[in-house]
Parts: structure tokens; C-alpha cells; sequence
């Protein structure tokens, strides 16, 4: 059996008053395919902005193939990570949001660009010949000096991933990226995600509202209830053949 | 009356003070910006003396009036460094761009704190340090949105140059101060002349404001 | 001059710099109110149908608000007496009113207009839908939704107007500032008294500017309108 290249352990969350989440224990493997899902407020994106060290546990461990992640050890003790220690582990790490955060000054081209230049010290040429490679790949080769905002929503999402698959992550997070999108937008970046997902290698998170698209997509499906894992296991177990009633009533809101 | 006699005798000596209101502007906005940027920056650090002391600063020059600063200095500026040749420059610049610096670095910081939370966190996502996400990502975006604020200062520092005047500096206002006490009957046109001196040097603030606005429309438009 | 702080003299000048506290507060709040008041001209200005008018009106504000004040107080003060037909001499209180009043009028009258801009198109429209008439449309429509986000604003001009009053000195109004400037020619001792009026104007203008900056998120939170927390920015930005 591979070792996980992702584990929660016992990982609590509150922010002030508020638990968000209770405990959460979750291993990923290599290549696999995670889909959580869960009523809004039961701390799924939570889980995910942790792994990206956008928000820090109240308490418990994330290792990140065999490093601690928000812990370092110093002189034999264990401390919180610095900035330093934050950028080694999380260097593997890539997220695609909801509200997709291109940077509006550069262009697309330079969007993707930015970060293998300046933060993985490619040569430009070839970070340009990559990049390029990449928007191609997400059907925006034509609109590589466009900025953001001459985009329509599913493009800049597109661009967003391709600005994200530039750094070849070997994981890559997924946080709720179709729910800001027009009805008639979310399938061509739900098709990109497809092709991502087939080519395989790369693990990958996804947060999402999309029971069909989780089903076909995931090798195992979430289900996240009040902070802690309530149900998970085979996209056709968790959907159709669950006795969890919190999960069957979640489910029953998506079947129209 | 204003007669074209009058004016050729009165622009000649008003041009003699156009050196020094333009050296005591341009000396004013260098500095002026340079301590906007520090202060707007210090004002965000994640040091508390430094935000501390910066805060205190912006408070105080904020909370007083820039003739009062600038008599201040005047009177401050031999006793505290011993200067006495040139302190009248040095009180003027000081006053006017430590002043106007305390204003500009709340536009300084309050741009940068407008930029969205998520450009930071896409930036963090890209595994870029905290310097290089001001570098790349926060920084030119909150420029942008200094720009047009930046350029109505120019106007007000061109406008408050005028204050020095008042410790003694040979500029536009002082020859006109002179013309007038020589010769009461002309100060309508001395005075209107020189409010016509400053306007002209005006046009051109005028215009870099416009154009500064402009580019920061065109340069960001939100997501 | 002697150049030593005295702590001696710092408190022999503090009752004599405090004698002109009632006279800087009284020309703070005239100045204020002339300027709320000739505001209105330049309000409308942008609306005036004929363009000649417009233009000319437009190239007098910008010519008001580009020059210094001081010199339109040199002008005010020293000049019009001499002006023929239409000049009258004006003694230095007077003249302090129409020269920091005028100038503050054109900014103030931005403020009124961003106030009437960031009333949304379609209030207008209704109003209009309405059949309201013109009076009806500016009173029931248009000025209840336009004034309040400008207050915090208007207070702002206060504290500012606070501060540019001891121009006034300059022509011999006998606030702070010039009491400070006649204890130092007796004494030959200028930064006690100087260092006293900057503590008064820090005293009185800094509570005051956290009262409105309070007041200004509260009338955010409530009309929750950001193109006025943004125009309030703007002109915060306008005059120091």
C-alpha cells in the first residue's frame, strides 16, 4: 500500500466562538481523487484552505508527504512553522478558487508566468513555452495579452487552473469553482477538470456541489456533517447505498 | 487699474520668486512621497513600535495645522540640530512634506488594504513569500488606486509652498508681499498676478491628475 | 535668541495663547458656514445647460481651488479696498470669512455634488415614473437619499477648516496663532508659545476626527452604500 501523500490528524478548527470543525481525520494517496461535500457551513472549505496555509488548525497535524505542515522542529522540539518552513512544504500545493483571483494588472500570459519566474526561478523562456502549452490545453491560446477582465467567468476559471497546473503541483485543490459561475458556463470548466483528472498523477481535493460531476470524477466522495467526516467511501456507496439520514437528506435537496 | 505698464513692471520682480517656489514644490514632493511610502508601510508592519510610532506621527501632523508646523520647525529646527544657515528651506520642506506625507501614507495604506483578500491568498497559493506578494501582486494593484489621490496633492502642496513666504523664503508670494508694501495702489494686480503665477504652475498638477486618474481606470478593472 | 526651552515661559504663555481660542473657534465656525453656504453655487455648475456659462463658471472654480488661500486673503485683505467702484475695505475677521470661506465653498460644493451623483439612476427614473415634479422629485427623492452619506464628510471640512484658520493671523486676526506671534516678539521666546497652539490644535482636532470617523461608520453600516464610503475617501484626499 502507497503511503498517503496527504493526512489530517485530528484537526480541529474554530474560528473565535465558532467550531468549525471537530476532529478530522482524512488520508489521501498519491493520484487519488477526494470529493468533499457537505451543507454550507460544515467546514469543507475549511479543510482545504488549511492544507493551502491559508488558515492555520486550532489543533492536530497535517503532513504533507511525510512533513509536518504547520509544525517544524527546532532544537529537538516541535514549533509552529515559520514562513519559511510554510513555503518548502506547500510548494507541491496548488488552488483553483471560487472566485477564480486572477491578478487584474497582468495579462493571462503573465498570470501564469509570474509564479514559475519568480517563486520556481524557471528561465522565462521556458516558463513562457509552458504556460502557453497550458492555456492551450484549457482552450485560451488566443487570449494570452487579454486581461482578466475581458474574460467571461469560465475562461478566467480556466485560466486559473492553467495558472495553477504551471507549477506542477502534486496536489491540487479544488475550492467550490463552479459555484460563482453562470448555469451555462460551469460545464466547459467542468470538462477541463475531467481532462485533468484523467491524466492522473496529480491528487486531487475537490469542494464541490456537483453530485453528478463528483460521481464521475472522484474515487471517493467526503461526506463532511457538522465538523467531522460523517460518511465516505466509493462514489456509488456514499450516493445511493448510505443509511447515514444527515447525508440522505443533504442528498435529497440535490434530487429534483 | 491694471494697465499693461504695471504688469511688465510687476512680472519681472514675481518671476525673480518662481525658482524658489518651484525648488521648495518639487523638494516638497520627493520627500513628501518618500514619507508617505514609509509611514504607509510602517502604519501596516507587523512590528508594534514601528506601527506605533508611525501611528503617533500620522496623528500628530494630521491633528495640526501645516502654518503651525511650519513656524514650529522655523523655531525648532536651530535649537534642536543647530542649523541656522538654509533652516528656513529645511523648515519649509519639512514641514510641508512631513504633513502631507502623514495624509498621503493613509491613501498609502488604505490602498493597500483595499486590495482584495483573495490576491493575496491566490499569491500564497503560487507559494510566493509575504515580499514577494507585495512585490508582484498587492503593490502594483495598490498604486493604481493611490494615483488619483496622489495627484490632488501635488495641488495642495503647490498651494501650501505659498507658506513660506511667511519665514522669510524669497518666493512668489515674498516679491509680491514687496511690490504691495512698496506701492499700495498696484496690489490688486500684484496680487492677481501672482494668484495667476501660481495657477499657471497649477495647469500642468491639473493636467498630471487627470492623466494619473485615467490610468488607474484603465489600469485595473475589478474581476 | 535665546535658545533654550523654559518650562517658565511655557506656562506664562499658555494663558496668554488661550486668549485667542474664542476668536479661532468663532472664525472656524463663520468660515464654515459661509462655505456650507456658497457651496450651493458651485453644486450645480456641471449642470448649467449653456456652455459658454458652464465653461467660464468651471475655469473660475478650478482657478479658486488651484491658488493658494493665502494670497486670495492677501487679495481680499490688502487689494479690494483699492478695487475701483466695487472695493471696500474689510477688517481682517471679515476678510478672513470671504477668503477661507470662498476657497473651502469649491470643495464644498464637490461634496454636495458626489452626495446628488451617488443617488442611483434609478431613483431618479422612478421620480420620474412617479410623475413627481420637479420640487417633488428634489425634496421627497433625491435630497433625503443625497445628504446623509455627505455628513461625515461636511464634518471632516470642519476639522480642516479648523485648521487653515490660523492663516487669518497672517492679516492680523488675533486667534492662537497670533497670540502666540505677539508673546514671542515680547519675549524674544517663539517655540513655547508655537509648541502651545500645535497641543491646542491637537487637543481639539483629534477627538474630534475620531467623532467623525465613528460617525461615518455608522452612517456606512446603515445606508451600506459604497460608492459613498469611496467618495468619502476621495475627498478626504481633497484638502488637508
Amino acid at each position: 500500500m502507497t503511503e498517503p501523500i496527504v493526512m489530517y490528524k485530528d484537526v480541529h478548527k474554530s474560528f473565535g466562538d465558532v467550531k468549525v470543525l471537530r476532529g478530522v481525520d482524512l488520508d489521501i494517496k498519491p493520484a487519488e481523487k477526494v470529493a468533499v461535500i457537505g451543507p454550507s457551513g460544515s467546514g469543507k472549505t475549511t479543510i482545504i484552505r488549511m492544507l493551502m496555509t491559508l488558515e492555520e488548525p486550532t489543533s492536530g497535524d497535517i503532513i504533507v508527504d511525510g512533513k509536518n505542515l504547520w509544525h517544524m522542529e527546532k532544537g529537538g522540539k516541535l514549533v509552529p512553522a515559520n514562513e519559511k518552513h510554510l513555503r518548502e512544504v506547500r510548494g507541491d500545493i496548488g488552488m483553483v478558487f471560487q472566485h477564480f483571483n486572477l491578478f487584474p494588472h497582468m495579462t493571462i500570459l503573465e498570470n501564469c508566468m509570474t509564479a514559475p519566474v519568480n517563486v520556481q526561478k524557471e528561465n522565462k523562456t521556458s516558463a513562457k513555452e509552458r504556460s502557453i502549452e497550458m492555456l492551450e490545453k484549457v482552450g485560451l491560446g488566443d487570449k494570452l495579452d487579454n486581461y482578466p477582465s475581458q474574460l467571461s467567468g469560465g475562461q478566467k476559471q480556466r485560466v486559473a487552473m492553467a495558472r495553477a497546473l504551471v507549477m506542477r503541483p502534486k496536489i491540487m485543490l479544488f475550492d467550490e469553482v463552479t459555484s460563482a459561475l453562470d448555469p451555462e458556463l460551469v460545464g466547459e470548466v467542468l470538462e477541463v477538470i475531467r481532462d485533468i483528472a484523467k491524466e492522473g498523477e496529480m491528487a486531487m481535493v475537490l469542494v464541490t456541489h456537483e453530485m453528478e460531476f463528483a460521481r464521475d470524477v472522484a474515487d471517493r466522495i467526503v461526506f463532511l456533517d457538522n465538523g467531522v467526516i460523517a460518511e465516505q467511501g466509493p462514489p456509488a456507496e456514499v450516493l445511493e447505498n448510505s443509511t447515514n439520514e444527515r447525508l440522505q437528506s443533504f442528498l435529497h435537496r440535490f434530487r429534483r | 487699474m491694471i494697465t499693461i505698464n504695471a504688469i511688465a513692471d510687476i512680472f519681472p520682480v514675481l518671476m525673480k520668486g518662481v525658482e524658489i517656489t518651484v525648488t521648495v514644490l518639487l523638494a516638497s514632493i520627493v520627500l513628501g512621497y518618500f514619507i508617505a511610502f514609509i509611514a504607509g508601510f510602517g502604519r501596516l508592519s507587523n512590528n508594534v513600535i514601528l506601527r506605533k510610532f508611525t501611528g503617533f506621527y500620522v496623528e500628530v501632523f494630521r491633528g495640526t495645522s501645516l502654518i503651525v508646523q511650519l513656524f514650529w520647525f522655523y523655531y525648532a529646527l536651530p535649537i534642536l540640530f543647530g542649523i541656522e544657515i538654509g533652516s528656513d528651506f529645511w523648515a519649509g520642506v519639512l514641514a510641508i512634506s512631513l504633513n502631507y506625507g502623514a495624509y498621503m501614507s493613509e491613501i498609502v495604506r488604505g490602498s493597500i488594504q483595499s486590495v482584495a483578500k483573495g490576491q493575496s491568498e491566490a499569491a500564497t497559493a503560487l507559494n510566493m513569500s509575504r515580499f514577494q506578494r507585495m512585490r508582484l501582486v498587492i503593490f502594483p494593484q495598490a498604486v493604481r488606486m493611490m494615483l488619483p489621490e496622489f495627484g490632488n496633492y501635488l495641488i495642495l502642496m503647490l498651494k501650501s509652498t505659498s507658506l513660506v513666504s511667511l519665514i522669510g523664503m524669497t518666493d512668489i508670494l515674498y516679491y509680491g508681499d514687496i511690490l504691495r508694501s512698496s506701492n499700495l495702489s498696484q496690489a490688486p494686480t500684484v496680487y492677481l498676478l501672482v494668484l495667476v503665477f501660481y495657477f499657471i504652475l497649477a495647469l500642468p498638477l491639473i493636467w498630471l491628475t487627470k492623466k494619473m486618474e485615467s490610468i488607474s481606470k484603465k489600469g485595473v478593472a475589478s474581476q | 535668541m535665546n535658545n533654550n526651552w523654559s518650562w517658565d515661559i511655557f506656562f506664562d504663555a499658555f494663558p496668554k495663547v488661550l486668549e485667542g481660542l474664542g476668536i479661532t473657534l468663532g472664525l472656524t465656525i463663520a468660515c464654515y458656514l459661509f462655505a456650507l453656504i456658497f457651496g450651493f453655487i458651485w453644486t450645480f455648475v456641471k449642470r448649467i445647460p449653456i456652455t459658454p456659462i458652464r465653461w467660464v463658471l468651471l475655469w473660475i472654480m478650478e482657478f479658486i481651488r488651484s491658488t493658494p488661500p493665502l494670497v486670495q486673503l492677501f487679495f481680499l485683505y490688502y487689494a479690494w479696498p483699492i478695487v475701483p467702484y466695487i472695493g471696500v475695505t474689510l477688517d481682517p475677521f471679515t476678510s478672513a470669512v470671504l477668503g477661507l470661506g470662498i476657497h473651502y465653498s469649491t470643495y464644498i460644493g464637490e461634496v454636495y455634488r458626489s452626495g446628488i451623483d451617488s443617488v442611483d439612476r434609478g431613483q431618479w427614473e422612478a421620480a420620474r415614473a412617479l410623475n413627481f415634479s420637479t420640487g417633488q422629485k428634489w425634496t421627497k427623492v433625491i435630497l433625503p437619499q443625497a445628504i446623509p452619506p455627505t455628513i461625515p464628510m461636511l464634518g471632516n471640512y470642519l476639522i480642516i477648516m479648523f485648521k487653515e484658520v490660523p492663516l487669518a493671523s497672517t492679516v492680523g486676526v488675533s486667534g492662537i496663532l497670533f497670540m502666540a506671534d505677539e508673546f514671542g516678539s515680547q519675549h524674544w521666546k517663539y517655540l513655547e508659545p508655537i509648541t502651545i497652539v500645535a497641543i491646542l490644535f491637537l487637543v481639539l482636532s483629534y477627538p474630534s476626527a475620531i467623532l467623525i470617523s465613528k460617525l461615518e461608520k455608522k452612517m456606512n453600516r446603515r445606508f451600506n452604500k459604497k460608492a459613498t464610503s469611496k467618495q468619502i475617501q476621495e475627498n478626504k484626499g481633497a484638502v488637508s
